[in-house]
């Protein structure tokens, strides 16, 4: 059994213009100590996926059409908000993207942290604070003591992004979910904090669902990919694998994107169109408009995501000719 | 910042009790800001004098405001009678001070329960939807009523007293409060670190008492400065219409009220409790522009 079991989560909004699917059948394994990368476009339904997992999403407008999470062997969608609530941060935890706003402004940062293992463990101010000093230590905060009383502004959002980090940890959970967890931090802060991920993992030996749309941040620190667009996985496969010897067109035309040093071009390439509308997804292989292998069987049905061996799948009709 | 070098391992323990976990409390700086603030020193200067003779009434005013004195009815101000007398010879002196306390009592009982209830309906009504909608058409309803067309309704049903005229003030006002409560809360409940403090496994209540109220903190104290000066006034609005205090007791409101007869002949009777109100009123205004400066981040960049 693995630590978190997803399987054909479907997630819908209420909107004016009637119920839209965000995400759509997406299933998949994470082991303890693994880290998966989920990577796609803005509006890609990463999000939404990961939302839908800790349960954060306001029902209504969203509802779970079908399918299910199983977290350690419990059944997530549909359980009460009060239980909910204690696997929150202490079963699951998640890190945002923005450390600028994700820290309570009224708050010292030793309050913030004594407050969510407060809200989990039934242990003293004492042992709180220890627990506080513990984890800003561990992730890299000089002289934590010193800096329990310090306000979210006193810091850099680097430090922010740690602190963010090191609440998320405080009460040990099995699996991290970090969101863009790099994407408003210099390069040199965004490869400090992948690190620090990576550190914690092998210290910690938690499972770590990274959610990004920088490829680059999926090759340092992911043992396994998902490639989302447009609400549903098109490819998964370990890193390297995926790295070497991409299956989906959209996965090509990411990596694509993706600037070399040894590129003589002087342009990037660029997939070309974009990511379509929710409520305006084109019947069959919802790429199939943007992609450079379309043939008219690609917009007759939507395309299964399927095995090419034990440990890579493709959501593309024509992998066979295009591998 | 003359700490100790506190070594940051966890295990060091004798120095972790000694660090406080507040150090540069944002109020420090909110209050130091407040302090070079003219019209707010000024305003607190004014509420100040008012509040003073509220409080220190028994000693700087022994005479009993509701003592008649025929014989020296009508003093203009002098030596002996400060503020002279009025049409009974009660000493205006007395009865303004007395007033005042009667006022500030009134006012800072109505900021108290708009504080509390305020506070209470706009967090529910903003924090969770599905109370929004009820809530918010009652108090929508509530402010429809011209304020003091609706005070003077709640205490015309109610009966004149210390006690309805504050009851009444607080049904009048503490729909504008809530409001503004809610609207702040509405904003903060969308804000990342809510977010994250769900995230995270807070329950509602901790959400709402940790992150969401301590934040909406700023403007509900610059309303509620506002709102003492409103409700002194509207308190001497109803008892110059006969529906506050019952006289004898003193108010500015019925004191004016009284002399109001006598305006050409002993003028002063009513024109003192109308400087004492106009002295609390703009006070209060200048206290709460003042802190409206310093606590609105939005107004600090435009200045």
């Amino acid at each position: 059994m693995s630590l978190l079991e997803v399987r054909d989560l479907t997630t819908a909004f209420k909107t004016e213009r009637g119920e839209v699917t965000a995400v759509e059948d997406i299933s998949f394994d994470l082991d303890e100590g693994e880290i998966l990368g989920i990577v796609g476009e803005s509006g890609s339904g990463k999000s939404v996926t990961a939302l839908t997992i800790m349960g954060l999403l306001p029902q209504p407008p969203a509802r779970v059409v079908r399918g299910s999470v199983h977290f350690a062997g419990e059944l997530l969608t549909g359980m009460s908000e009060t239980r909910l609530e204690r696997i929150r941060g202490a079963g699951i935890s998640m890190v945002f993207q923005e450390p600028m706003t994700s820290l309570n402004p009224v708050l010292t940062i030793g309050e913030q942290i004594m407050e969510t293992v407060r809200a989990h463990e039934a242990i003293s101010v004492r042992d709180q604070r220890l627990r506080a000093i513990e984890m800003l230590d561990r992730v890299g905060i000089p002289s934590a003591v010193r800096r329990l009383g310090d306000y979210p502004h006193q810091m850099s959002g680097g430090q922010r992004q740690r602190v963010m980090i090191a609440m998320a940890l405080a009460c040990r959970p099995r699996l991290l979910i970090a969101d863009e967890p790099t994407t408003a931090l210099d390069v040199t802060i965004q490869a400090q904090v992948l690190d620090l991920l990576m550190d914690l993992r092998d210290e910690l030996g938690m499972a770590i669902m990274i959610i990004t749309h920088n490829m680059g941040v999926i090759a340092e620190t992911a043992d396994r990919v998902l490639v989302m667009y447009a609400g549903r996985i098109v490819e998964q496969a370990p890193v390297a694998r995926l790295f070497d010897r991409p299956l989906h067109p959209y996965t090509r035309g990411l990596l694509d994107c993706v600037p070399t040093l040894e590129q003589d071009r002087n342009r990037l390439v660029a997939i070309p169109g974009s990511l379509p509308e929710p409520a305006r997804r084109p019947a069959g292989c919802r790429f199939a408009p943007r992609c450079g292998h379309r043939i008219d069987a690609c917009s007759a049905a939507i395309p299964p995501l399927v095995a090419v061996d034990a440990s890579h799948a493709s959501a593309c009709i024509r992998t066979d000719i295009l591998a | 910042m003359n700490l100790p070098d506190a070594p940051s391992r966890p295990d060091a323990e004798a120095d972790i009790q000694d660090v406080p976990i507040h150090r540069q409390h944002p109020a420090w700086m909110t209050l130091r800001r407040l302090f070079r603030h003219q019209l707010f020193l000024t305003g607190i200067g004014l509420f100040g004098i008012i509040l003073a003779a509220a409080i220190l009434a028994p000693i700087i005013a022994p005479v009993d405001p509701t003592k008649l004195a025929m014989r020296y009815k009508f003093r203009p101000p002098d030596g002996t009678f400060i503020f002279g007398t009025d049409n009974f010879g009660r000493s205006l002196w007395s009865r303004v001070i007395w007033g005042a306390q009667l006022s500030v009592v009134i006012g800072f009982s109505v900021v108290l329960l708009n504080a509390i209830f305020g506070t209470l309906i706009g967090a529910l009504a903003g924090y969770f939807r599905s109370l929004d909608n009820g809530l918010m058409r009652v108090n929508d309803a509530l402010m429809a009523f011209p304020a003091i067309l609706l005070a003077i309704g709640v205490t015309a049903v109610l009966g004149p007293s210390t006690f309805n005229v504050i009851l009444a003030l607080a049904v009048v006002y503490i729909p504008r409060t809530a409001r503004i409560v809610r609207s702040s809360v509405i904003v903060l409940r969308e804000m990342e670190y809510v977010q994250a403090a769900v995230a995270a496994g807070a329950g509602h209540w901790r959400i709402l008492r940790r992150h969401i109220l301590p934040n909406a903190m700023a403007p509900l104290i610059v309303q509620l400065s506002f709102l003492f000066a409103y409700a002194v006034l509207s308190e001497a609005t109803l008892s110059f219409l006969g529906l506050g205090a019952v006289p004898p007791t003193p108010t500015w409101g019925n004191i004016m009220a009284e002399g109001r007869q006598y305006m050409s002949e002993a003028s002063w009777i009513i024109t003192i409790p109308g400087i004492a109100l106009m002295i609390t009123v703009m006070g209060l205004n200048l206290l709460g522009d003042g802190l409206r400066d310093v606590l609105d981040p939005r107004l600090r960049i435009q200045q």
